[in-house]
């Protein structure tokens, strides 16, 4: 095991003893020694974390235990209390462009008046900045963007008749219009049935030839068979920079006997199938 | 009809039921798919003390409710964001608070308050020329921002939070948008009166909303439906003899209804003839 993660050697050293910690060259989303509170409630502490190109990293954990705040953290809008955190070696904020972000359940008004291409229009925003009107080009991005969703038939269908699963796809393509390099999903699974989501993770990994993907999930099931790499986040993250999943880590994280979801297998819960 | 228009009270009336319908058709929308009926109705009686003020200090009403009523809306806009306490809490408290300070203004000022009913239930046929003016200046101030920033103003209203992690300036539009909402309620008060503004500022949209479906469409049948209910509502309120700003708030409640029975019953038909054709094929 060969750990792509860079921070705390010193928590590295005591917990996988002799191996050695390599540090990547290229970190898309370069995140060192971060700690984030609200308040006076630490939510994220001294988290060190590399993700590569490419990469399809599933950040898995409790609710509460900091998956959200991780994400903001990444896209900029959560400051850190300590730590640097650097995407495509630039300050967050500075690089909106190239993040895609998919919100958690994202706001959903039954019977709201957009249209399918209006919502997915909006990413556009990014590009644009106050007071200028969206043109030709953010049209023809946008339907670009549906077409590679697969959604783009629906592009004058009111949001709201869509189903669950082809409303997170535009979600999706809102993200991608902006031909980002970086795609973050925030709980993307919640509220699709298990077919949709096959078809969903099979859309992301088609996406991930040219994008580096990460999302952030309760939802131990999906993610072993559709991603690259497992981190497990409570507070503190647990990264071997692969997929498997220790059970020690994965009783820390979650505070319960894992044979739940172990399988039978104890010590190599999240293994290829 | 026509023998009505001779009267300048009447023409100004109906420039006024315009001038309402247009600038509740476009802030109305926002108001019901943002869901902020109740900021709204807050930021309305927290206008109320600006005319109590008028007494006190004896200005023009409409420029003192333009100065409260800015207040409401930057002081709900910001509690929100910075004290963080619960929005129907500051809603509660601004809402009464209002009202009491200007009963407290017009207890403080000397002489008797003439026409204060006027402004609690609206009197569209007191709309004196001035007024129109400030009238008019407002809603056009309204539109034109409205217009500017109707792709921000959309994502707003939309998903807040996806807009944040863009860069959209959420805090600053939210305000900007309560501020819309607080020159609304000002052109609408001497129409139908603080207690009654919300109806203006939600039935025409919410009726709209049942008929259109993008917001570009919702604003301007929004427009069309306020202008309805305004103008029904005003002559029947002449012929009848009842209060014109009550009037027209029934009348807009009932064309509501009508428009909403109207289109369960067509959905009713759809169903009916879809099942048809299931059965026919």
């Amino acid at each position: 095991m060969r750990p792509t993660w860079k921070t705390s050697p010193k928590r590295c050293a005591k917990e996988w003893g002799d191996e050695r910690v390599t540090a990547p060259e290229e970190c898309i989303v370069d995140i060192r020694n971060v700690w984030v509170s609200y308040g006076e409630h630490i939510v994220l502490k001294d988290i060190t974390l590399c993700v590569e190109e490419n990469d399809f990293l599933g950040i898995i954990g409790p609710n509460g235990g900091g998956k959200t705040t991780l994400l903001k953290t990444i896209t900029g809008e959560i400051s850190p209390l300590r730590g640097s955190v650097r995407i495509f070696g630039n300050h967050p904020r500075k690089e909106k462009r190239h993040i895609g972000y998919v919100p958690q359940y994202s706001h959903h008004i039954e019977g709201f008046p957009a249209t399918v291409f209006e919502v997915a229009r909006m990413g556009r925003y990014a590009n644009k900045g106050l007071l200028r009107q969206f043109d030709e080009d953010d049209a023809e991005a946008t339907m670009q963007a549906l077409e590679r969703v697969g959604m783009a038939r629906y592009s004058d269908t009111q949001i709201s008749k869509l189903s669950g699963g082809q409303r997170q796809r535009v979600f999706i393509a809102r993200a991608l219009v902006n031909e980002p390099s970086l795609l973050l999903l925030d709980e993307p699974n919640v509220g699709i049935d298990s077919t949709m989501q096959r078809e969903f993770y099979s859309l992301l990994h088609d996406l991930n030839d040219s994008l580096t993907i990460l999302f952030v999930t309760h939802d131990l099931s999906v993610v072993s068979r559709h991603v690259k790499n497992i981190a497990c986040v409570n507070k503190t993250l647990y990264y071997h920079g692969n997929k498997e999943i220790k059970r020690e880590d994965l009783e820390r994280v979650y505070n319960c006997p894992i044979e739940l979801i172990a399988h039978g297998v104890p010590h190599r819960v999240l293994e290829e199938h | 009809m026509e023998g009505l228009l001779a009267y300048e009270f009447m023409r100004n009336a109906l420039v006024a039921g315009v001038l309402a319908s247009v600038i509740c058709g476009v802030v109305g929308v926002y108001v019901i798919l943002k869901r902020i009926v109740f900021i709204s109705g807050g930021i309305a009686h927290f206008s109320f003390s600006g005319v109590g003020f008028s007494y006190l200090v004896d200005i023009n009403p409409m420029l003192s409710t333009i100065l409260f009523s800015l207040v409401a809306a930057l002081s709900i806009g910001w509690i929100k964001e910075k004290i963080r306490l619960d929005e129907d809490s500051t809603i509660g408290m601004l809402w009464a608070s209002g009202m009491a300070l200007g009963i407290i203004f017009v207890g403080l000022s000397k002489g008797y308050a003439t026409e204060l009913i006027s402004f609690l239930f609206g009197n569209i046929l007191a709309v004196s020329r001035e007024d129109l003016a400030v009238m008019f200046v407002l809603t056009a101030i309204v539109v034109i921002t409205a217009v500017a920033l109707f792709k921000e103003l959309f994502i707003l209203t939309y998903d807040e939070d996806y807009g944040r992690v863009m860069g959209l300036p959420t805090y600053s539009l939210n305000l900007l948008l309560l501020c819309l909402i607080a020159l609304t309620v000002v052109v609408l008060i001497k129409i139908v009166g603080v207690i009654l503004v919300i109806a203006l500022l939600t039935i025409p949209a919410a009726t709209s909303k049942l008929l259109a479906s993008t917001i570009r469409s919702i604003m301007v049948l929004a427009i069309g439906i306020g202008l309805v209910f305004t103008v029904t509502g005003l002559f029947l309120s002449y012929y009848v003899d009842l209060a014109s700003g009550a009037t027209i708030v029934i009348v807009s409640t009932i064309g509501f209804f009508i428009v909403s029975l109207f289109q369960k019953v067509r959905a009713k038909k759809k169903r009916k003839e879809y099942l048809r054709t299931e059965v026919s094929t």
